[in-house]
């Protein structure tokens, strides 16, 4: 059942939501990003520059401290983790669905506690994209995403000017309505057909697409072309195509002393960075720029397919608006099926000759 | 609430044996983890790896050299090369370190029931390969396999690793030991006259040619050159190798060349990881993760995978 809830009723629901961590999208320095509300939600924006996966996966996060005996640490002891339940208002569809993959990685084989305890206890209230959303770097109608798609949320806000039409889409979903009590009304047909109003012209307003099974196909051929060099030759290493990517998750361990306080702390890493893969003895297996690019083309649109069943891509278009030397991830997946196809012709006309 | 599986055991340093000096010495720690219950968790599989702590200082990946146990018993050797090698080489015994692990796949080592067995070591590299050969020699399976061939090189008598283990391995009659030490280099290459004294040259330009003296087994030359001497033959065989990347490029070409299949020659690969467990991204060679699919694999699979290594 849908429901709907006046934007004058958030602050209602904010003071419901007293037991809750409440999580939502705040501009801090001119930058949009995830952080830990005091108030109600703002949800009158485009998308963050920083994904929500940073409530999930903070950008850096202590594991544990280490125990001390005399002069020497001497063991490992976790803080009290958090347990109350989390909500997180105005996530995109597309970073709710990165929010999927990421449970798949975090959860392969061995569980990460970090991630997996947060994921578990909260709720992903997603936004249907409509005003500033989708502007021209979005594409996520050609990775099997909407606009108004529903994988990794909970409930699916619409907005309709005044009011949200509020769709819910787990359980959990569920449970916010019951808790909202009275301050959630139930949707009535019009709004119905003014949220479908809004979502199909989402949908009219994504400009970008390419053919992302024809993308696969054209790296596997392409993976000693030059075709590497000459999109990576204007990349400066910034990494940050990969930081700010909804789906990245590679993460670097490091040791912190302060003051004679000592903890192991996790932090986003990228594999642009030119050490990132360096080994001890000094010998980098990517040590150039153009295998970096390559690693994370081949990373989102095989690697990832091959052991996860899902691209590792969602759509969102930060990375094209982020990179400062105007690499676009499009331009390079084009790029890569137009190369392929002229590589392929060029190894069948020399073959014809020889 | 979930276990952390980032969260190192503590454990004590017992033993520290300096296996080669020089300006990367390797050192041997032996460690025992020191909260019983933890112990039987550590048990682990020939060819697996785990990660040590230095508290404060951060930590890193070492194959598991020590034969499996449930005693907590944990052998690494670890050369001096970075920050946490480093803080480890000034440890003392008694104290403390963290442990992770034991993570990875292992050496198939029941598949390989009734088969001749060639252990080949370049350096640091015997490490990994030490974690099977003890297998297969423990009296309880070395009934289960055929011939043992072992061969291993340093680059100075110095720097053979496990000296007092290779003195009881060397005194069995019941395999093969064959041990070498580089070549030393001057400006026009190899300079034969400076072979150690116990360890005469060998043929340099057909090592296969070389005339082995009766109970000779020690020579000057390279691993993969002692390989062609040794001619371990491809029947009914599995060789077990891992070195430097060009010391494995050498020994398979070597091994290829006496008929030897790549599937039936398998190594350790050794990327630099952080999680160990498949989630941080940096250990990949194209989709194959070292940490999770690896660190073992045929020679045949690593022939497959990208050449990004």
């Amino acid at each position: 059942m849908s429901h709907t809830i006046g934007k004058d009723k958030m602050d209602a629901l904010f003071e419901a939501l007293s037991e809750h961590e409440v999580y939502g999208p705040v501009e801090v320095d001119g930058v949009w990003t995830y952080k830990k509300l005091d108030s109600a939600p703002d949800l009158e924006f485009g998308n963050s520059q920083v994904p929500p996966k940073s409530v999930f996966f903070p950008q850096t996060e202590t594991m544990f401290e280490f125990k001390r005996d005399g002069a020497r640490f001497v063991g490992a002891e976790e803080p009290q983790r958090a347990s109350k339940p989390l909500v997180v208002f105005g996530v995109r569809p597309c970073d709710a669905k990165a929010f999927t993959l990421l449970d798949k990685l975090f959860t392969w084989d061995y569980i990460d506690p970090y991630f997996v305890d947060r994921r578990e206890r909260a709720t992903t209230i997603a936004l249907t994209c409509s005003g500033q959303k989708p502007d021209e770097n979005c594409f996520c109608t050609s990775i099997e995403g909407s606009p108004s798609g529903t994988e990794g949320v909970d409930s699916l806000w619409t907005d309709l000017g005044d009011r949200y039409f509020v769709e819910s889409v787990t359980e959990k979903g569920e449970a916010l309505i019951e808790l909202g009590g009275n301050l959630f009304v139930e949707a009535v047909s019009d709004d119905e057909s003014s949220a479908e109003e809004v979502k199909e012209n989402a949908v009219k307003a994504i400009t970008r697409t390419f053919d992302r099974a024809e993308v696969a196909e054209s790296l596997r051929c392409l993976f000693e072309s030059k075709y590497w060099e000459d999109i990576s030759a204007s990349c400066i290493g910034c990494g940050m195509c990969t930081l700010l990517c909804p789906t990245c998750h590679c993460f670097d361990i490091n040791d912190v002393v302060k003051q004679g306080e000592g903890r192991r702390e996790r932090t986003w890493d990228s594999c642009q960075f030119e050490y990132y893969s360096s080994h001890a003895s000094g010998h980098n297996p990517r040590p150039a720029k153009r295998m970096r690019q390559r690693n994370r083309m081949y990373h989102k649109f095989l690697y990832i397919d091959n052991n996860l069943g899902v691209i590792g891509c969602v759509g969102c278009g930060r990375c094209i608006s982020a990179c400062p030397v105007n690499i676009d991830i499009i331009d390079v997946t084009e790029g890569a099926v137009a190369r392929a196809c002229m590589e392929k012709d060029a190894d069948a006309k020399g073959e014809e000759a020889a | 609430m979930t276990d952390n599986i980032y969260k190192p055991v503590t454990a004590t340093v017992l033993d520290i044996q300096l296996e080669a000096g020089g300006g990367r010495p390797i050192r041997t720690f032996k460690m025992q983890i020191d909260d019983e219950s933890e112990r039987e968790d550590f048990l682990h599989k020939p060819g697996q790896f785990c990660i040590v702590s230095h508290f404060g200082t951060g930590e890193s990946v070492f194959a598991i050299s020590s034969f499996p146990n449930t005693d907590g018993i944990v052998e690494v050797s670890a050369m001096r090369v970075g920050n946490v090698t480093g803080k480890l080489h000034e440890l003392d015994v008694g104290d403390k370190v963290g442990l992770r692990g034991p993570y990875g796949n292992d050496f198939p080592v029941d598949d390989w029931k009734g088969k001749n067995m060639v252990f080949i070591g370049a350096g640091i590299g015997i490490s990994p390969v030490r974690s099977v050969y003890q297998w297969v020699l423990h009296p309880d399976h070395r009934k289960d396999y055929g011939d043992v061939t072992l061969i291993y090189g340093a680059r100075t008598p110095a720097d053979l690793a496990y000296k007092e283990e290779f003195k009881e391995i060397e005194a069995r009659d019941d395999l093969d030991l064959w041990l070498c030490i580089d070549w030393k280099f001057g400006p026009d290459g190899p300079i034969e006259a400076a072979s150690h004294e116990d360890w005469p040259a060998i043929n340099m330009k057909s090592p296969g040619d070389t005339e082995i003296p009766a109970g000779q087994n020690r020579f000057t030359c390279f691993v993969p050159q002692l390989v062609e001497v040794v001619k371990p033959s491809p029947e009914n065989s599995i060789v077990v190798t891992c070195g430097p990347p060009i010391a494995i490029k050498f020994i398979t070409q070597a091994l290829e060349k006496l008929g030897w299949s790549s599937d039936q020659i398998y190594t350790t690969l050794e990327n630099r990881m952080k999680c160990g467990i498949g989630k941080c991204g940096r250990c990949n060679i194209g989709d194959i993760y070292v940490c999770k699919h690896g660190p073992v694999f045929t020679y045949q699979e690593v022939k497959e995978m990208v050449p990004e290594f």
